[in-house]
């Protein structure tokens, strides 16, 4: 038994509570994502103490509408307090808005709009290099966000300066607002595009497991001369069975019986953890 | 309360033209929910072209479809049709002349505290500088049935931002006066003249009525049409007037209020005040909220109005 993988289902309640408490949110990306945040989380040199210092490491939430698991997480970390964020997620006047503001302690870049986040990590990567200074830059993208052209010029400048301090996520839980991302704009091979653009590539075969997870950052930190990409195969809405898998619960705002039945199961799958 | 968003007529509107002419065709970009086009996709997928999320491809890939001859209607988000694809708005739209509707839906604060990403404050600004753009932000749901009808018989290219919420009625079902390009008078009046341009319409429409009824003679003016802004129309309304004052959901720059106050300026000089969006990141809210803490509402515009009247 892991301990993030049991806080993993506790911070999905805190995003459950996040989303319904603010009247809105990206439910199903939020949930595919928890454990890739709250893994890299876990092993990335930043915390509350040293958010300023030159040397941390940074993360950009490229697909910024799932910010509700970036905020259970940076609670988590100490940078939030997540009984305010429920409080005021959304509300009037609210620091807590629906996408990554980094007016916020622990988030460095603001999102919302896709295509962003691999190039502003260039310009981080590159600058490390610039300074010779040994953190690492990682990023967060969804796999329609993959359409965004920019997302292959930033491929592109990441494979040409060989950044071995970048590693790129894609939560690739195959859906996005529309329906099944191959219907929608196909990705075939992803694996095979990003190591034409010479990246190292790695599969993650349950990208909502947290060893796995774990084995392909160590795998990331030790490959140099070029940037990292980890596919991870994730679970859209994964948490519970209603939500899962479903192209409709991308941004829907579950009801009372809905909320009671994803909170039921979140504590049901933890509690076979603890067993486990 | 109207409960049709403009944006679900505008998706009637083009059901209906696509019956009749093949060459109709709609493009999204993971838009289709968003933009109320979904049905318009299940019934005629044959006109329908889906790009994923992809903007800036969106709108070069609709010009290279109106090039061929297809009248392309290509609906996204407004920040992101106008700001994210602003060089293939220019370039492979206007300047190329191809005919083009880009519609910009859920515009100015509709998203509420999704945050300046989301937000356009900005397009009316971008669109209006462009050479050859043509901007419009209809009313209500009727003058939206209008200006769609018209734009599917022209062949050139134009923006049109829609909100994202029904928004009450202007106009009345079978009273809709509208010309192409022509901005509609909402009341006459003898001191005062507001002018507005979508979802701010229904505010001024009710501040003249209150500032009417409290004796300050109040016109209004629905200048759906921003660009070509309708100069002659602006000019007549504004002819002897003490002040006018503009209301948009805009930021404050380079949007109705500057348009408006460079023809006055130029023709007929007199005070012109401007009540927009502020220039910085909006305060988390929905729409409404967001209106009300920026005065732009009925009751703002009227404190506006009156505190100017005194000054
Ligand atoms: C540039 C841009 N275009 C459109 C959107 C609207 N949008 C928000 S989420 C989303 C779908 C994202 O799908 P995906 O990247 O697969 O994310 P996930 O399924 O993991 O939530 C879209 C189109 C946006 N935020 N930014």
């Amino acid at each position: 038994m892991n301990a993030l993988k049991v806080k993993a289902y506790d911070l999905r309640q805190d995003v459950l509570d996040i989303i319904v408490s603010g009247g809105g949110g990206h439910i199903g990306g939020d949930m595919s994502s928890m454990e890739i945040m709250l893994t890299l989380y876990s092993r990335m040199n930043v915390s509350p103490e040293n958010q300023n210092d030159p040397d941390r490491d940074r993360f950009v939430l490229s697909k910024g509408h799932c910010v509700e698991t970036l905020y259970a997480v940076l609670a988590d970390k100490g940078f939030l307090d997540v009984e305010e964020v429920k409080a005021q997620f959304s509300k009037f006047g609210s620091a807590y808005i629906g996408h990554p503001h980094n007016t916020l302690p622990g988030i460095e870049m603001n999102s919302g709009s896709l295509g962003h986040g691999l190039s502003v990590c260039v310009g981080m990567a590159l600058a490390g290099k610039m300074d010779r200074r040994n953190y690492r830059v990682y990023t967060l993208m969804g796999d329609g966000e993959l359409a965004e052209g920019s997302v292959w010029e930033g491929a592109m400048a990441a494979g040409h300066y060989k950044l071995d301090n970048l590693c790129a996520v894609i939560d690739r839980n195959h859906l996005q607002i529309s329906g099944n991302t191959e219907d929608v704009m196909a990705h075939h091979d992803l694996h095979a595009r990003f190591a034409a653009f010479d990246w190292h590539v790695i599969d993650v075969a349950d990208g909502n497991d947290v060893d796995q997870l774990n084995a392909a950052f160590d795998e990331a930190e030790q490959t140099k001369g070029k940037p990292t990409l980890i596919i991870a195969n994730t679970v859209k809405g994964k948490g519970a069975s209603i939500m899962e898998n479903k192209a409709s619960w991308h941004h829907h705002l579950p009801n009372a019986e809905e909320y009671a039945a994803i909170s039921r199961e979140l504590k049901e799958r933890k509690e076979a953890l603890l067993h486990e | 309360m109207n409960k049709i968003a403009n944006r679900a007529v505008m998706c009637e509107v083009l059901k209906e033209a696509a019956a009749k002419d093949k060459d109709v065709v709609v493009l999204c970009s993971d838009s289709r929910g968003s933009a109320s086009l979904t049905s318009f996709a299940d019934t005629y997928p044959d006109q329908f072209v889906e790009v994923g999320i992809a903007e800036q491809n969106l709108v070069s890939i609709a010009a290279g479809l109106a090039s061929c001859g297809k009248k392309a209607y290509a609906a996204s988000p407004a920040s992101f049709i106008t700001t994210r694809s602003y060089e293939q708005c220019k370039v492979d739209c206007a300047y190329s002349g191809t005919n083009v509707k880009l519609i910009g839906i859920s515009g100015g604060v509709s998203y509420g505290a999704l945050g300046m990403t989301h937000h356009s404050a900005q397009d009316i600004a971008a669109m209006s500088a462009i050479p050859g753009m043509r901007v419009y932000l209809p009313s209500d749901r009727h003058q939206t049935r209008k200006l769609f009808g018209d734009l599917l018989k022209d062949n050139q290219t134009a923006y049109i931002r829609l909100g994202r919420n029904p928004v009450e009625d202007v106009y009345e079902e079978n009273n809709i006066p509208f010309e192409m390009n022509k901005a509609t008078v909402l009341a006459e009046g003898a001191d005062v003249l507001l002018v507005a341009c979508g979802e701010m319409v229904k505010p001024i429409q009710d501040a003249a009525k209150m500032l009417n009824e409290q004796g300050i003679s109040t016109g209004a003016l629905d200048m759906y049409c921003v660009k070509p802004l309708d100069k002659e129309g602006l000019l007549k309304a504004a002819h002897g007037k003490k002040q006018v004052v503009t209301v948009e959901e805009h930021a404050p720059f380079g949007g109705l209020g500057s348009m408006v106050a460079q023809v006055i300026s130029a023709n007929d000089p007199k005070r012109v005040i401007n009540l927009a969006l502020p220039d910085s990141p909006v305060i988390t809210g929905t729409s409404q909220e967001v209106f009300d803490y920026y005065g732009l509402n009925a009751a703002g515009i009227v404190n506006t109005v009156k505190k100017a009247l005194e000054g």
